[in-house]
């Protein structure tokens, strides 16, 4: 785009950037300092006292293979919908409205809501019961039972955040134009190619973003834990609350926070380099 | 004649197909929503009731009307809606601007201002409402629905940001182009051709923006005390909560979100159905 007004891209951005800088990098700062310091000198005292933490190994391990089992699902779903609501005229708004309902469900909520479901007294027992397959009420989320546990935070994690996925996708998907699809089919390709070879690598600025969106979010899953399973399945920002709210240790709350911010810092640059974005090559 | 039979038979069978998947994805995001519904109405019984059958029987609006009088939970859902309101206005009215420049203008700064969008976005809100405590006591923003306000933008605005310049970058600037040469001024331009086409976006990006803030449960409660959102009010009675309690909880959570997406919808998918003929 011609440019002869080459303040006003600092002017749009400016607003953002003081508030950001307000709100966002002086307590950033002040946090980053909390972690790497002890009575105001800099030390590695609060790192050390969080991996040497009985919760640290696992917290990590469990925040870590909680994102890997969620994010495929999350994606892969949120594709196959976006897939089949494109094929089908009446009834569409309302399913994509239907689809879209857990957007609006927050986390604690939906730990509610698969509380209900797998409880002792819930409806999975329920269903089992029902079909013979167990004889009494049975515990899954307990900490003697960590691989059920685990399944039913990844369902209630995947049943809640597919949603964001989704509309993100829709849209994307809604901005190619279907005249592609068209030449494609024309040409002979057959489904699954035209997905691979046309619709994916068009709707890469929305799969960038839905990447990093669900990736930085899922390595900050809390309440959905906390309401499912307690302190029975430790995660990284379960421990930096108990480390604030029951140890009153600030610092080693800090530390687990730059931990979380390392890695999801991490995260999104490799998404950036992978799913690489080229505005002359969009539709 | 056997040919297109056989072609019928083939695509009647991919519909089937295709609509068994529409169902069971319907169902798998309903049910759920459902069951707590019935755990929510049917009181202390219901919870130990066993087996379940999963059918609305028993079901009364007493044991949800005895939550909404605990003491607590009105107010609170009032600011949970108070603090959403500020998070949306503030992420828009700071975010699309930013968003629209990072689609439409190289210069220089645009990497580091990227950074800094995405590394806000990388870093747990949660830590950040803890020095802001000191802050906010002197502003007299603690303890206050403004104060929580003000951090969910931080955490939404970012969102806001990013997912705007996906959005302009849709709008091919061949046509913001074409209306300076038919005589708007950009200003024009802006709103009567990247508006109308990015609208759906921004909605969705709304959407997020009352989403991110209506579900944010840690900050809120840092910072709150008197004041609590309502998802900082349920955590700090969830353990000490009958299981019911918590059901109702959870659907008092899930009605307004159903609600407000319920009446975007026409808003989103109008926009999303022309753009995708």
């Amino acid at each position: 785009m011609t440019n002869d007004r080459p303040w006003l891209p600092y002017a749009l951005i400016l607003p953002s950037v003081a508030f950001l800088a307000l709100l966002f990098v002086v307590p950033l700062v002040q946090t980053v300092w909390l972690a790497l310091s002890e009575n105001g000198a800099p030390s590695l005292a609060n790192i050390r006292t969080m991996a040497g933490d009985i919760n640290f190994a696992r917290s990590v391990q469990n925040t870590f293979l909680l994102a890997l089992a969620v994010i495929p699902v999350q994606i892969a779903i949120a594709l196959a919908m976006g897939t089949l609501v494109s094929k089908i005229g009446a009834g569409r708004e309302t399913i994509l409205w239907i689809w879209t309902i857990p957007l609006g469900i927050s986390d604690l909520a939906a730990g509610m809501v698969w509380l209900a479901i797998l409880q002792n007294t819930g409806y999975l027992n329920s269903l089992l019961f029902g079909l013979g397959l167990i004889e009494r009420q049975t515990a899954w989320l307990t900490y003697q039972t960590p691989v059920a546990l685990f399944i039913g935070i990844a369902i209630a994690e995947i049943w809640r955040g597919t949603a964001i996925v989704m509309v993100i996708i829709v849209a994307g998907l809604n901005q190619v134009p279907k005249e592609f699809r068209e030449a494609a089919e024309v040409f002979g390709a057959g489904p699954w190619t035209r997905f691979w070879r046309i619709t994916l690598p068009l709707i890469r600025p929305a799969l960038q973003s839905a990447l990093i969106l669900r990736t930085v979010l899922a390595f900050e899953v809390f309440a959905v834990v906390y309401a499912l399973g307690g302190r029975n399945f430790p995660v990284l920002v379960g421990e930096a609350y108990a480390w604030q709210n029951q140890n009153q240790n600030y610092g080693v709350a800090a530390a687990y926070a730059v931990l979380i911010m390392v890695i999801s810092l991490a995260a999104t640059l490799v998404y950036l380099k992978i799913v690489k974005v080229d505005p002359e090559r969009l539709p | 004649m056997s040919t297109a039979m056989k072609t019928a038979g083939f695509s009647s069978s991919r519909r089937l197909l295709l609509w068994s998947g529409i169902v069971a994805l319907c169902a798998w995001v309903i049910v759920p929503i459902y069951l707590v519904a019935i755990g929510a109405l049917g009181g202390r019984t219901g919870v130990y009731q066993w087996p379940k059958t999963g059918l609305p029987t028993g079901l009364s609006i007493e044991p949800f009307l005895l939550f909404l009088k605990t003491e607590g939970v009105v107010q609170s859902f009032l600011n949970s809606l108070g603090a959403a309101g500020i998070t949306v206005t503030l992420s828009i009215l700071l975010g699309a601007p930013a968003g629209y420049a990072l689609a439409r203008y190289t210069f220089p700064g645009k990497d580091g201002y990227r950074l800094l969008v995405l590394l806000t976005r990388a870093f747990p809100l949660a830590i950040l409402a803890l020095p802001l405590t000191v802050s906010f006591i002197r502003l007299g923003l603690y303890d206050t629905i403004v104060g929580v306000g003000l951090i969910h933008t931080v955490l939404a605005l970012p969102f806001a940001a990013l997912v705007t310049q996906g959005i302009f970058l849709g709008v091919p600037r061949e046509l913001e182009e074409a209306a300076w040469v038919f005589g708007c001024t950009r200003i024009q331009a802006f709103f009567k051709v990247v508006v109308p086409l990015a609208l759906p976006g921004i909605v969705a990006t709304a959407v997020f923006a009352f989403v991110i803030s209506w579900n944010e449960v840690f900050a809120a409660s840092v910072l709150t005390v008197r004041n609590r959102t309502l998802t900082a009010y349920l955590l700090t009675v969830l353990s000490e909560s009958p299981m019911h309690y918590r059901f109702a909880g959870g659907l008092l959570l899930i009605l307004p979100s159903v609600i407000f997406i319920f009446a975007v919808r026409r808003y989103l998918f109008a926009i999303w159905g022309i753009s995708s003929k």
